[in-house]
């Protein structure tokens, strides 16, 4: 196809997309409406079971069968990069040069590391009280984690960051998400059913009933994943080379 | 006001979309993508936002004292911003893939693609 | 008031999305794209949804500006070997 009648053709679908669109805009209901229906029963059922953080509760609780298949997609792609990104046979790895940092980066990065890692972990333990959660809280620990690539360099960080250990952690959470789940059925309830644990104090750490754990196993899943995706493009951007003549 | 932050979506995703047709290059593609990702997340929370409500936590809030916005849109978008992540990392490691194969990341040079 | 707010933050978000597709050099598209997810950070949090502003600045603003620099290293990196 050649790139005039491409552009032709998206003029025109994007037209008729864009009429579409607005179309549908118009009948949504209007912005800010008062009506929830789904939001105010989600509320209630959160409160019954003494969560306070509602997207928790709705996330690890009333839709946790949800999260499992968003765990299994993340947990798919994540296997994809590591299989797509391996060493080739025609590839080798060739040891990244100590590189020069300026002092105030160095400064600044080391200094920030531990913060951002404990602020990473703070918010994965209080996904069920305060905004926050697995899914943040992972992200955060497992970038503060490269910070010592910026502060340090490249072998300062694989020192710290064996990858195979968290291959091993990512597939671990990701079974400890399932097992918590299958505990349920054993107990004579449904799967990942929030009926196992006592609910506790509202608005403390332990409350929730099986909302922390599985706030906590998504935590780890998502720390280790996104710390193997990184490995894995830092590995092909700073180390492995191909062969020479190949 | 009824409905802008809709329309809003809607050209972020139109945007997306045409950089996707045009681009030139598989990594700014994958890009455009994130984009595409970002207005379904404008739209849901648009959705689930109401007038004077404030966030569903009560971790500082009486029950009751004020209207909350649906938490259960925020759910969904809050899961599908890191699944997406990852997601694009993956096309990211195939445009790799294609890179080493081929030598090029221009979707118009990659002649064997075409049908 | 909070409606102001709302509607400028959501203008700032369409004009760095279009800004983020218009950036034709990937390198340069990823740090247009932090500044988008900075942004969506904000009208998450307008929108009162601070779980996902929050998740967002930490990918939006971080993870997928990372990756993508990344990729282009190593693209950039092949077509210099290639050269040789």
């Amino acid at each position: 196809m050649s790139r005039r009648l491409r552009l032709w053709l998206l003029g025109v679908g994007g037209a008729g997309l864009a009429a579409l669109l607005v179309a549908a805009c118009l009948d949504v209901p209007a912005f800010g409406r008062r009506s929830h229906p789904y939001g105010e029963r989600a509320v209630r059922a959160s409160l019954a079971r003494h969560t306070a953080n509602v997207v928790s509760s709705v996330n690890f609780d009333q839709r946790a069968y949800d999260t499992l298949g968003e765990m299994s997609i993340l947990f798919a792609a994540v296997l994809g990069c590591v299989v797509l990104l391996r060493q080739a046979g025609d590839e080798h790895r060739a040891d990244p040069r100590p590189a020069e940092v300026a002092l105030p980066v160095r400064r600044y990065a080391l200094l920030v590391l531990p913060v951002a890692l404990v602020t990473g972990l703070y918010v994965i333990a209080h996904g069920q009280l305060s905004p926050g959660g697995g899914f943040q809280g992972g992200v955060v620990a497992a970038t503060a984690l490269h910070l010592l690539y910026l502060g340090a360099d490249y072998r300062a960080l694989e020192r710290v960051r064996p990858t195979g250990v968290f291959e091993v952690t990512d597939s671990l959470a990701a079974c400890s998400y399932l097992v918590l789940g299958l505990a349920g059925l054993l107990a004579g309830t449904a799967f990942l059913a929030n009926t196992l644990l006592p609910y506790g104090t509202f608005n403390t750490l332990s409350s929730g009933g099986l909302v922390p754990l599985l706030n906590a196993a998504i935590g780890m899943e998502v720390a280790s994943a996104v710390v193997v995706l990184l490995a894995g493009f830092l590995d092909q951007a700073v180390e492995i080379e191909r062969e020479k003549g190949s | 006001m009824n409905v802008f932050p809709y329309l809003v979506a809607a050209w972020i995703f139109l945007t997306g979309c045409y950089g996707l047709v045009t681009s030139r290059n598989l990594i700014h593609a994958v890009g455009c993508l994130a984009v595409c990702q970002a207005s379904t997340y404008v739209l849901l929370l648009a959705v689930g936002y109401r007038d004077n409500g404030t966030a569903p936590v009560f971790s500082d809030l009486k029950p009751g004292t004020r209207p909350l916005v649906d938490p259960v849109v925020q759910a969904l978008a809050l899961t599908d911003v890191v699944v997406g992540a990852t997601v694009t990392a993956l096309l990211l490691a195939l445009v790799l893939q294609i890179a080493k194969r081929h030598g090029t990341v221009d979707p118009d040079e990659l002649t064997e693609l075409r049908g | 008031m909070a409606d102001a707010v709302i509607v400028v933050a959501l203008l700032l978000t369409a004009a760095s999305a279009t800004a983020a597709v218009a950036t034709r050099d990937p390198a340069r598209q990823a740090l247009v794209l932090a500044v988008l997810g900075l942004l969506l950070g904000v009208v998450f949090t307008v929108l009162q949804a601070p779980d996902v502003g929050l998740s967002q600045l930490a990918v939006g603003s971080a993870l997928t500006p990372l990756l993508i620099m990344l990729s282009v290293r190593k693209v950039r990196r092949r077509g210099k070997e290639g050269d040789k």
